[in-house]
């Protein structure tokens, strides 16, 4: 009896849909869960990166001697002690597990390494010292040490030892404000002398494959390069000076050896005090050091500094794809829906569309290398810039030639999003439309398009979704390590669309994987894929924003 | 018990019809106009006169044709590629099936309204100004003129004079209706087609769209095609009767709702079916 009602009770719980919806409200569950999960592990790994970390000294016990170690805890783990009795290390417990850490120390060109491994028993003692000075080079890694002097022009500066950091700040700003100098001299102006001296050197080969033989011509160019190379001279001058100012100053400290090492200020990015900061001073480093992170160029083989470049790079690639898929693709939507005879072939072009947006994205990259780079670019190059072969100017990958593949790779959305938008415009509204006398063109103008336009734009929105994240194909024609210039500057004609570019995908990829240093670089990997999807995210949101405008203005749709 | 009208042979129907339409002047003129959805034939040899500056009703059940027909008078059928047409439709003695005729300038004398209200996702303004736009009309002031003119004569103007800006997607149906039925005025056509302007509204909305067309028949001929008989009575001055795509009685309005030449008509109109 009782076996009857539950078998009942079972079946109606089958038939009232319960474990429907239960099964239905567990997949949304789960991928928000992913989401977010995914979202709080590369921004916790990547924004933590920031922070002023904690310095530790430690005197460590490493089996032969007693060592002092001063770095940072990086990360710490519980491991068996039998596997680290196996690596060869002595440990003092009877602990079957023993907390081990991964300490990071810097000073590379000390140590030869950046990170020692500790464990926990064979740590004698741990203090916090308050003056541990954390310096940001320009090389060699972090600095983990302890100021012992400042010298100005190889002369000890006479200061009590308490008061050397207070020496060492006004320094530092100096430093920075003469380094700043220097790289805009080296950026900005010789980089544009040297744009103008290679335009008049084309200009000049120029000549002479046109066979010029006037002298007038020539010697034209020779005076503007000698009053280029005039102006360069004048900025050498400066920018001898500005090095031999910046390379006044130097510190000494003493590291965790005991040895004492001499530092150039000119070496030095950033130093601070990480165990003497208060609260407040840590989030005002923390917030300058990301903003650092955002808006610099990066240093050490993209380790270390910044990924403005990278992010730069990104969005204008994005926002050309955008400019080059939006028509293209729309356009061959309003023929397929509207003018091409519905029948076999417009079947079999939809069909081939759709299939195009499976295709893989490396594909892409190899087509467009192939015809992109080399058929097009490389057709370019030998009718308008013949005098600067062979070295190729449109010929070698650039954000141009990697914007047109992905415009390619992304074209199938757009079209089957218009397509969408223009069949689902009512047939009443066209017939409105042509009772007034209007033709065909004349309503697809006023009235259908601006009718589908959310729907262009929902296509829009997930070209770019798409091509964002795309990177292989990038490899192949055009994203780089490390780009010389940005694709926007101040030379004419400001848009470099020849150049190459750093994306930030890449980046990831670069300094993930084909870092010297990965274990160091590992933040910033987190961090860059954070950049990324906010990126991403702020252009989608762009786009959906200006879509739902469009939806407000052409509310009718929802209403048929 | 109804007696069963008298059998009338097609040409005596027609001379009595011609008897009343010889005071009238011709505006459309069917002959033997027929039409083909692919191999199906949906109107069968329609011979029959529109008169100039009269309310000319289509009636019958669904799917006789009159709607096919009425969107015939201004090649709305264009659209439809499977369809194909025997026979004349003259305008002013003008075939407009021929290959001379300009479509989009035969639409611009030949408006049309529709069954559900089509009004486009613009300003209440702009969907006014949208044939006068098309036309080239672009100074402000006669925009303005031409805009106040047409909603006046839709009967609109009152409601919507502070909201010309607004969506007329925001109007309620009757008023949307009437705003359409402006926007096919304001280019001052000859004709207006109305395809069962009324079947998506209210009673009060209902009203308003019928005596709207009584106002309208001074200065334009007017084609409805209607459900509603009452409709066809109380707003038509004449009234043809269409049966499985053939034209079956048409006549001044009086007569053939009160003295039916054709038992199929008689039977129609008593609602023994339809």
């Amino acid at each position: 009896m009782s076996k009857q009602t539950n078998k009942n009770s079972f079946e109606s719980f089958i038939s009232s849909g319960q474990p429907w919806v239960w099964m239905n409200a567990g997949a949304v569950a789960i991928s928000m869960i992913m989401v977010a999960g995914l979202l709080l592990l590369i921004a916790a790994r990547g924004l933590g990166h920031f922070w002023p970390k904690t310095v530790y000294e430690i005197e460590y016990d490493n089996g032969t001697n007693i060592v002092q170690i001063v770095g940072e805890r990086v990360e710490t783990e519980e491991v068996p002690k039998k596997r680290i009795v196996e690596s060869g290390i002595r440990v003092d417990s009877d602990q079957d597990l023993i907390e081990r850490s991964l300490i990071k120390v810097g000073i590379r060109e000390v140590l030869g390494v950046d990170f020692m491994l500790t464990v926990a028993p064979n740590e004698k003692s741990v203090r916090i010292p308050e003056d541990v000075i954390v310096l940001e080079r320009t090389q060699w890694g972090n600095f983990y040490g302890y100021l012992t002097g400042v010298k100005q022009a190889g002369e000890p500066v006479n200061a009590a030892t308490a008061a050397l950091w207070d020496e060492l700040e006004p320094r530092l700003h100096r430093v920075t404000e003469l380094r700043k100098r220097i790289e805009h001299v080296e950026k900005q102006e010789i980089g544009s002398i040297n744009f103008q001296l290679e335009k008049l050197r084309l200009k000049h080969r120029g000549l002479e494959l046109e066979g010029v033989t006037a002298q007038k011509s020539y010697d034209q160019i020779q005076v503007r390069q000698d009053a280029y190379t005039r102006d360069y001279d004048v900025l050498k001058a400066e920018l001898d000076t500005l090095y031999r100012d910046i390379a006044r100053d130097s510190l000494t400290a003493r590291v965790m050896t005991g040895d004492e090492v001499e530092i150039k200020l000119a070496n030095v990015v950033k130093a601070y005090q990480p165990n003497a900061m208060s609260l407040g001073e840590k989030i005002m480093f923390y917030i300058k050091t990301f903003w650092g992170f955002i808006m610099d160029d990066p240093r050490e083989a993209n380790t270390e500094g910044g990924i403005f470049p990278a992010i730069f790079g990104t969005v204008i690639m994005v926002l050309l794809m955008s400019i080059i898929v939006t028509p293209f693709g729309v356009i061959a939507a309003i023929y397929l829906r509207e003018y091409a005879r519905q029948g076999l072939v417009t079947r079999l072009v939809r069909i081939s569309v759709n299939n195009l947006a499976g295709v893989p994205s490396i594909v892409y990259g190899v087509f467009g290398l192939g015809f992109f780079v080399y058929v097009v670019g490389g057709s370019i190059d030998e009718l308008f810039y013949q005098e600067a072969l062979p070295s190729p100017t449109f010929g070698s990958g650039g954000v141009l030639w990697a914007s047109l593949t992905l415009a390619l790779l992304t074209v199938p959305v757009v079209i089957v999003a218009t397509e969408e938008g223009l069949a689902r415009i009512p047939r009443t509204v066209r017939e409105g439309s042509l009772a007034l006398g209007a033709t065909k063109a004349e309503t697809l103008w006023r009235t259908v398009l601006p009718m589908a336009s959310p729907a262009m734009m929902t296509g829009l929105i997930l070209a770019v979704a798409r091509a964002a994240g795309e990177v292989a194909p990038l490899m192949l024609v055009g994203a780089v390590k490390l780009a010389p210039s940005l694709p926007v500057d101040m030379n004419a004609p400001f848009i470099h669309l020849e150049r190459k570019f750093m994306h930030l995908g890449f980046h990831i990829y670069d300094v993930g994987f084909q870092s010297p240093n990965v274990e160091a670089a590992r933040p910033l990997v987190y961090a860059t894929a954070l950049i990324l999807v906010v990126v991403i995210v702020v252009l989608n949101l762009s786009a959906i924003y200006i879509r739902n405008h469009l939806r407000e203005k052409f509310r009718s749709l929802e209403q048929h | 018990m109804t007696m069963a009208a008298p059998q009338i042979s097609q040409d005596v129907l027609l001379n009595r019809a011609s008897l009343e339409l010889e005071k009238e002047q011709t505006c459309f003129e069917c002959k033997r106009f027929g039409l083909y959805y692919g191999n199906s034939q949906a109107l069968r040899e329609i011979d029959m006169v529109v008169p100039e500056k009269r309310v000319t009703a289509f009636i019958g059940p669904s799917g006789c044709g009159k709607s096919t027909l009425l969107r015939c008078m201004n090649r709305m059928n264009d659209l439809i590629d499977i369809v194909r047409l025997e026979g004349e439709m003259l305008l002013h003695g003008k075939d407009i099936n021929s290959k001379s005729v300009n479509v989009a300038e035969l639409r611009r004398k030949v408006g049309m309204v529709f069954q559900k209200p089509n009004p486009f996702p613009k300003t209440v303004y702009e969907n006014v100004a949208y044939g006068l736009r098309l036309q080239g009309v672009n100074k402000k002031r006669i925009l303005d003129e031409r805009v106040e003119w047409a909603l006046h004569g839709a009967a609109l103007w009152d409601e919507v004079k502070d909201r010309l800006q607004d969506n007329a997607m925001g109007l309620s149906g009757g008023q949307q209706q009437r705003l359409v039925i402006a926007r096919a005025i304001a280019i001052q056509p000859e004709v207006i087609l109305l395809d069962e302007p009324a079947s998506a509204l209210d009673p009060i909305s209902t009203l308003k769209i019928e005596e709207l067309i009584i106002q309208l028949k001074k200065d334009y001929t007017v084609v409805i095609v209607t459900h509603n008989m009452q409709q066809a009575a109380r707003v038509s001055d004449y009234t043809a009767f269409l049966y499985l795509g053939e034209l079956i009685e048409f006549g001044a309005t009086d007569q053939l709702f009160t003295n039916p030449a054709q038992k199929q008509t008689e039977d129609y109109i008593t609602g023994r079916y339809g």
